[in-house]
C-alpha cells in the first residue's frame, strides 16, 4: 500500500472514528484526560504502523483496542509512581452500567458532558472541538485567536472541573433532554457562525474548516437524535447557509450580499438536502423552534432563482413567528430588513429606530440603517451610518464591502 | 459525592416564616431521599470573629474576614451521585429559601463507586 493511501486512511479514520474512540475510553476509564491522551497515542501509532503492517480491515476497532491498551499502560505507570488510588478506581470500573437516559451512545454522553451548562461557554466550545471534533489544541487556539498555552489551560481547567465537580458522563433524562440539547446546539451554532463570519483582521472572511466541522458534528447529533426537530432545523440552517458560501465573498475579498450573489454558484446539493429537512419538519406538524424557523427563512431565500422572485411576505411572516420565540433585538433587526422589501425602506427605518438603545454597538445595525438611508436618498446620514458600521465590523470582507458602498454615495 | 450548597444573600434580613416553612419541607425531602448530610442558617456577618493563629500568637479581630456585598447566609451539605443531581436539589433549595445558592464539590478522591464518571 502506498504512502498516500495510508495517509488518507489515517485521515479518514481520524474523521470518522475519533469521537467514537474517545467516547468509548471515557466511559471505560471515567476520565476525559486519559481518554484524550490514549486516543491521540493510538492515532500516532497508526501513523507509524499502518505503512508497515497495512491498514487494518476495521480501523475503528484497531484504534479502540490500541487506545485501550495505551490507557491501561498509562494507568499502570501512574500507579507505580503514585499510590493505589487509581487501581482502586479501576477495580470499581466493572460496576453495573449506570441507568441510561433516552438514548444510549457513548458519543452522545460525551457531547452532553462537553456542553454541560456548568462549564463556561468558551470551555464548552473548546472541549467539544477537541473531544468530539478531534481538532488539536493548536488548531482550536488558532481558530479563536487565543495563545495555544491559554487554550490548553482552558481545556485543562474544564477537564478538572468535570472530574472534581462530578459532571456526569450521561445522556440527560428525557425530562431534561430538550433544555440540554438546546445547549449543545448553541455551542455548534457558535462554532458555525465563527466560521461563517470570522472575526479578526488577519482571518479569512469565511473559515471553511469551522463551518465544515460544525456541520459534521451537527450531522452526528442528528444521527443520534433523529426525532429532534431543532437538531434537524439547525442542520438545515447550516446547510442552506453553507450552500451560499462560494458566492458570499468576491474575488477581491469583498462581502457579497444575498441580493447581489451569483445564485448559479450556490451549492444545489446542500440546498436540496436543506430543503428536504425543512419539508420533513413541516410534515411533522409540531410547533417549530427558532432553528427550524431560521431554516425555513433560508429555504425561502434559496428557493428563489432570482432575488426578485423572493417571497418576501412569507419571509416577513416567518420573522413574525421568530420574534415571538426569540426576543433578541438582532432578530427584530433582521425582520426590519425583510420589511423594507415588502413595505419599503421608510417603514423599515422606523422599526430600526426602536432598536437603537440595544444595538448601537452592533455593526450590522448601522450597516442596515446605512442601506435604508441610502435608498431613501439621505446620503449624509447614510455616510455617517456606514462610518459607524465600518468602525465596528470585525470581518475583513464586510469592511471592504461597507467601504465601497460608502464611497459610492453621491 | 458531597457538595456544599452555600446560600448567598445581599441583605441582612433573616428568612421569613414562609421561607422557613419551605426550607423545612425541603430539608425533610433531603432526609427522605438520602441526600441530607447537614445544614444550618448563619447569624449576620457582623457577628463574625476572625482568629489567626498561624504565628502561634492568636490574633482576634472583630467582623468578617472580608467585606463583601454578598455574604454566606447559610448552607447545606448534601450527598448526590453527580453534579446534575446536586444542581437539581440546589435549584429546589434556592426556591425554598428564596435566595441564590452556590454549589461546590468537596475536594478529594471519592472512592465511593457512584455511577458518575
Amino acid at each position: 500500500m502506498n504512502v498516500t493511501n495510508v495517509r488518507e486512511a489515517v485521515a479518514r479514520a481520524h474523521r470518522d472514528e475519533w469521537a467514537r474512540v474517545v467516547a468509548a475510553l471515557a466511559r471505560r476509564f471515567g476520565d476525559l484526560d486519559i481518554a484524550e491522551e490514549a486516543a491521540a497515542e493510538a492515532y500516532a501509532t497508526a501513523v507509524e504502523r499502518w505503512p508497515v503492517d497495512g491498514v487494518p480491515p476495521n480501523p475503528g476497532a484497531w484504534l479502540t483496542t490500541t487506545a485501550h491498551r495505551k490507557a491501561i499502560d498509562r494507568i499502570r505507570r501512574e500507579n507505580k509512581r503514585d499510590d493505589k488510588q487509581k487501581e482502586a478506581q479501576m477495580l470499581h470500573d466493572d460496576s453495573p452500567p449506570e441507568p441510561l437516559g433516552a438514548i444510549d451512545d457513548d458519543r452522545l454522553r460525551l457531547i452532553f458532558t462537553c456542553c454541560h451548562p456548568a462549564l463556561a461557554l468558551e470551555a464548552r466550545v473548546a472541549l467539544t472541538l477537541r473531544m468530539l471534533g478531534g481538532l488539536t489544541v493548536a488548531e482550536i487556539a488558532r481558530a479563536f485567536f487565543v495563545q495555544e498555552t491559554a487554550m490548553e489551560r482552558r481545556i485543562t481547567r474544564a477537564k478538572v472541573k468535570i472530574k472534581a465537580a462530578g459532571i456526569p458522563y450521561r445522556v440527560p433524562s428525557t425530562e431534561d433532554l430538550p433544555g440540554r440539547v438546546s445547549g449543545v446546539l448553541a455551542v455548534l451554532f457558535l462554532v458555525f457562525n465563527e466560521g461563517y463570519l470570522a472575526t479578526g483582521p488577519s482571518a479569512d472572511p469565511v473559515r471553511h474548516d469551522l463551518t465544515a466541522e460544525a456541520i459534521r458534528l451537527t450531522r452526528l447529533i442528528r444521527a443520534l437524535l433523529p426525532q429532534d426537530g431543532e437538531v434537524a432545523g439547525l442542520l438545515a440552517l447550516m446547510l442552506l447557509t453553507e450552500a451560499r458560501r462560494a458566492a458570499r465573498v468576491s474575488a477581491s475579498g469583498e462581502l457579497v450580499t444575498l441580493a447581489e450573489q451569483d445564485r448559479g454558484s450556490w451549492d444545489q446539493t446542500l440546498i436540496a438536502e436543506g430543503h428536504q429537512l425543512v419539508r420533513e419538519r413541516l410534515a411533522a406538524r409540531v410547533a417549530p423552534g427558532r432553528y427550524q424557523v431560521l431554516a425555513a427563512i433560508g429555504a425561502v431565500h434559496t428557493s428563489a432563482r432570482d432575488v426578485r422572485d423572493t417571497d418576501w411576505s412569507q419571509i416577513v411572516a416567518l420573522y413574525d413567528h421568530l420574534v415571538r420565540l426569540d426576543t433578541s433585538p438582532i432578530v427584530a433587526l433582521n425582520r426590519a430588513v425583510a420589511v423594507a422589501e415588502l413595505d419599503g425602506p421608510e417603514v423599515a427605518l422606523a422599526e430600526t429606530h426602536r432598536l437603537a438603545d440595544r444595538l448601537d454597538g452592533y455593526h450590522a445595525y448601522h450597516a442596515a440603517r446605512a442601506d435604508l438611508l441610502r435608498r431613501l436618498g439621505r446620503s449624509d446620514e447614510s455616510r455617517a451610518a456606514y462610518d459607524k458600521a465600518i468602525e465596528l465590523a470585525g470581518n475583513s470582507a464586510e469592511v471592504a464591502y461597507l467601504t465601497r458602498r460608502r464611497d459610492q454615495l453621491g | 459525592m458531597h457538595y456544599l450548597v452555600s446560600v448567598v444573600h445581599d441583605r441582612l434580613d433573616l428568612a421569613t416564616e414562609d421561607e422557613m416553612a419551605a426550607i423545612d419541607v425541603f430539608n425533610d425531602r433531603l432526609k427522605t431521599e438520602g441526600h441530607w448530610v447537614f445544614a444550618g442558617g448563619l447569624a449576620g456577618p457582623s457577628t463574625a470573629t476572625v482568629i489567626d493563629n498561624r504565628g502561634g500568637d492568636p490574633l482576634v479581630t472583630d467582623g468578617p474576614y472580608v467585606e463583601t456585598k454578598e455574604y454566606l447566609a447559610g448552607f447545606w451539605i448534601i450527598e448526590a451521585a453527580d453534579l446534575d443531581v446536586a444542581l437539581k436539589l440546589a435549584a429546589d433549595g434556592s426556591k425554598a429559601c428564596n435566595r441564590k445558592v452556590e454549589v461546590r464539590p468537596f475536594a478529594g478522591v471519592d472512592l465511593d463507586p457512584s455511577p458518575s464518571a
